[in-house]
C-alpha cells in the first residue's frame, strides 16, 4: 500500500513530462521534423537521467540513515568494537536457548531421582499392606507379626525422610522455573529489535523500489522451492490455517482416511 | 525390545526415555539425528525406531525413508513424534511408510495410545 503511494509520487514528474512531450514527439514525426524530434528524446532522457540521480542520492542517503538506525558504526575509530545489535540479538537468544535447556535438565534430574522413590515407597506399602491383611484375617503367628511390626517402624522412618526428600525436589522443581520470567524478558527485547529492523528493511525495500522504477528495472520473479519436506517446527496460528492440523486429534483423523 | 529415540534435543530424548521406561521399555537409546541413527540401526539391533522430523544433518523423513529403502529395516516399526503439523508432511510420513504419527506437544497417554496401537497391529 504505502509502497505503491510513494512510487505514484515520484513518477508524477518524469510522467507528466512524458506526457506532455509524447504528443509532441508524435506531431514532430509525423510532420518529417526530425531535428526537433530527437531533441525532444534528448530532453525527455534529461529527465529520467535527472531523476534518476535524484533517487540514487535519496537511496544513498537512507541508506546512510538505515545503517545508522542498525547501529553499525562503518567508519569511526570504535568500528570493530561496535557491538551489532543483531550480533548482541544472537547473543542474547543463545542465553534463552542455554537457559531453558539447563531449566528442563535439572527439572528432568529431579523428577528421574523423584521417580523410584515413588516407585520404592509403592511396593513396600504394597507389601505392607498384604501382610496387615494377613494379621486382620488372624492367619499371623506372634513371630511374624513382630516382624511385620518392625518392617512397618522402618516404613514409617523411611516415609518420613523420602518424602522430604521428594518434598525438597518438587520445590527445586519449582524454582527452576525461574527461567521463564528471564528468557520472557530477553526475548522481548529481541523481539522489539526485529520489529526495528523490520521497519527500516520495509523503507529500504521502498527506495529500491523506486529507483528501479525510474531506472526500468523489471526483475524476475524469485521461484519459491516447495520446502515444505525441510520442517517448519511448532505451529505458532495452527487453528487459522487450513494447511495445518491443530491437534493428535486432527492427526488421527488424517492417517485414519488415509487408511491407518 | 530395543527402542532407538532421534530427536535433536537432547531434553526431548530424555523425556521419550522417561516415557518409554513408564511404558515398561527400558531398553532405550539415543540418537541425535538421521545420519547417526541410520548406522546404528544398521546394526540390527534395534525393534522399534522413535523419530523427530526437523534436524539437522538428516531429518526424520529422509530416515524414514532410508528405513524402508533398506532390506534389512525395511519392516522396522517407525513412530514419528514431531512439532511439524501441516497436512503435506502428514500425508508424506504416510506414504514414506510410517507406522504412527505424534504431534507435539504431546502427553504421555497419547504416546502410551500410539506404541501400544502400532505392537498391535504388528502382533496381528
Amino acid at each position: 500500500m504505502t509502497i505503491k503511494k510513494i512510487r505514484r509520487e515520484t513518477s508524477t514528474e518524469l510522467e507528466r513530462q512524458l506526457q506532455s512531450e509524447a504528443s509532441d514527439l508524435k506531431a514532430l514525426v509525423d510532420a518529417g521534423n526530425f531535428g526537433e524530434a530527437l531533441r525532444v528524446i534528448t530532453r525527455l532522457n534529461e529527465v529520467r537521467d535527472k531523476t534518476l540521480y535524484q533517487e540514487v542520492g535519496r537511496l544513498t542517503r537512507s541508506l546512510h540513515e538505515a545503517i545508522r538506525n542498525f547501529h553499525i558504526d562503518t567508519q569511526g575509530p570504535r568500528a570493530n568494537e561496535e557491538i551489532l545489535s543483531i550480533d548482541d540479538a544472537s547473543d542474547r537468544l543463545g542465553y534463552v536457548v542455554d537457559m531453558t535447556n539447563k531449566a528442563a535438565n535439572r527439572t528432568l534430574d529431579l523428577v528421574e531421582e523423584g521417580m523410584p522413590i515413588a516407585t520404592r515407597m509403592r511396593e513396600e506399602a504394597n507389601g505392607i499392606k498384604a501382610e496387615w491383611a494377613r494379621f486382620r484375617r488372624r492367619e499371623m503367628k506372634p513371630d511374624e507379626f513382630r516382624d511385620l511390626s518392625n518392617r512397618m517402624e522402618v516404613f514409617l522412618e523411611q516415609i518420613s525422610a523420602d518424602s522430604n526428600k521428594v518434598y525438597g525436589n518438587l520445590s527445586d522443581i519449582l524454582l527452576a522455573q525461574d527461567f521463564q520470567d528471564l528468557t520472557g524478558q530477553v526475548i522481548k527485547k529481541v523481539i522489539g529489535l526485529v520489529k526495528e529492523v523490520e521497519e527500516n528493511l520495509v523503507n529500504l525495500v521502498v527506495m529500491a523500489g523506486k529507483v528501479d522504477m525510474v531506472a526500468g528495472f523489471v526483475h524476475d520473479d524469485i521461484q519459491q522451492k516447495d520446502e515444505s519436506e525441510r520442517g517448519e517446527g511448532p505451529q505458532i496460528h495452527a487453528q487459522q490455517r487450513e494447511d495445518v492440523v491443530s491437534g493428535q486429534d486432527d492427526v488421527d483423523d488424517l492417517l485414519s482416511s488415509l487408511g491407518f | 525390545m530395543r527402542i532407538l529415540v532421534v530427536d535433536d534435543f537432547s531434553t526431548m530424548r530424555r523425556i521419550i526415555k522417561n516415557l518409554l521406561r513408564d511404558l515398561g521399555f527400558t531398553n532405550a537409546d539415543e540418537a541425535d539425528d538421521g545420519s547417526t541413527a541410520l548406522p546404528m540401526l544398521q546394526t540390527g539391533k534395534y525393534d522399534f525406531l522413535v523419530t523427530d522430523w526437523n534436524m539437522p544433518g538428516m531429518t526424520g523423513i529422509d530416515l524414514l525413508r532410508a528405513v524402508r529403502a533398506d532390506e534389512n529395516l525395511k519392516s522396522l516399526p517407525v513412530l514419528m513424534v514431531t512439532a511439524e503439523a501441516k497436512r503435506d508432511q502428514i500425508v508424506a510420513a504416510a506414504q514414506a511408510g510410517v507406522n504412527g504419527y505424534v504431534v507435539k506437544p504431546f502427553t504421555a497417554a497419547v504416546l502410551k495410545e500410539k506404541i501400544e496401537k502400532i505392537f498391535e497391529r504388528i502382533g496381528t
